[in-house]
């Protein structure tokens, strides 16, 4: 039979529904596209990579205010933080692991639990962010502009700070810039969850078609890492002495 | 079309690993992340940012390779993996050596009040 006269149901013959034609094999569809999606977590890499740069810079240049600005930051609710991030990253890893056995109500469990650790992050990271707001680490309300000596960081409030000011503000800059774009990540997951987790109630996944858990799996798991990265090199700059 | 191997290659699709696996990498992330906050308290001179990173490294390594199933990917997503990191490698270290061979390593003084 030449192939113009194949019809669709042909096509489909001893494939799966979810096979595309211009695939041979689900694995080769699987395979294009982990392979698209890491592509784009390249490109994060070098969203993110900027800001670390920028980072390394004046952390050499300016260490004595990123050391006393690192220990204004709260490492208990840090410290949890990392912890309930790695928990989502592994809960994330079990849905997928659910997904490929085909267990959907095991894989809706998990995504629940990831959405629910991933809500809890940012719950802490609000009452973070309240505590260096009523602090005046940050811009006040009237006036957002992050640089004037004035305003931005409340020097009377902490005389160690005081001959560093402008140093710790630079770090404030830093810190919100870099857990501010992580965190927005993280509520963009949470949104991309809501939908994988409705297409799983659905019963969209089946043990041989799940690449949009495995996909989603992989941009949580990137975001957790940013946050590896991040954890030490704002909260522990200078923890001795 | 029809392809007689596609049931084989269905069963191919996914590498699936076992669940105590996981487990196993999360408990060791537990241990870096203590490691790495109990190191920040001990005064190692320029050595903590050192060692900070390199957990991180770590930390990140276990990440892809297990949970990010990169260890069980093609060769093809290595490359595309190993390539970003390489870019970013570039980044700072190229950035490093042009602010060091400018001998901008040190900072500009900070104008007050500007």
């Amino acid at each position: 039979m030449p192939e113009a006269a194949l019809t669709h149901a042909d096509l489909h013959a001893h494939a799966s529904p979810r096979q595309q034609h211009h695939f041979d094999t689900m694995a080769q569809q699987k395979e294009a596209a982990t392979l698209g999606m890491w592509v784009f977590l390249v490109t994060e890499i070098m969203f993110f990579g900027g800001m670390f740069a920028a980072y390394m810079i004046y952390r050499m240049w300016y260490f004595p205010g990123f050391a006393a600005a690192s220990e204004e930051l709260d490492i208990t609710l840090g410290g949890i933080n990392t912890v309930v991030l790695i928990g989502s990253s592994l809960t994330v890893a079990l849905a997928v692991h659910a997904a490929q056995e085909g267990k959907k109500n095991q894989t809706v469990a998990l995504l629940i639990a990831t959405g629910l650790l991933g809500l809890t992050f940012l719950v802490i990271k609000y009452f973070e962010y309240k505590v260096k707001i009523v602090g005046h680490h940050l811009p006040d309300g009237t006036t957002i502009t992050l640089f004037p000596a004035a305003g931005f960081f409340d020097v009377s409030q902490s005389e160690h700070l005081a001959p560093i000011a402008s140093q710790v503000r630079i770090f404030m800059v830093l810190y919100f810039a870099l857990t501010g774009m992580h965190a927005l990540h993280m509520i963009i997951g949470i949104g991309i969850l809501g939908v994988i987790l409705w297409m799983a109630i659905k019963g969209a996944f089946t043990k041989e078609w799940h690449v949009p858990v495995e996909l989603f799996g992989l941009y949580w798991h990137f975001v957790d890492i940013v946050w590896i990265f991040l954890f030490p090199l704002l909260y522990l700059v200078h923890r001795h002495g | 079309m029809a392809n007689p191997e596609t049931a084989e290659h269905a069963a191919e699709v996914d590498h699936i690993l076992p669940r105590s696996l996981y487990f196993g990498i999360f408990g060791l992330l537990m241990v870096f992340t203590v490691i790495t906050v109990a190191a920040a308290y001990v005064d190692l001179g320029n050595l903590n940012i050192g060692v900070a990173i390199a957990i991180a490294l770590v930390k990140a390594t276990l990440v892809i390779l297990f949970f990010m199933h990169v260890k069980y990917s093609s060769k093809l997503t290595w490359v595309v993996v190993g390539a970003g990191v390489f870019w970013l490698l570039i980044l700072l270290s190229m950035l490093m050596l042009d602010y060091a061979s400018r001998g901008w390593m040190m900072a500009p003084p900070i104008v007050r009040g500007a």
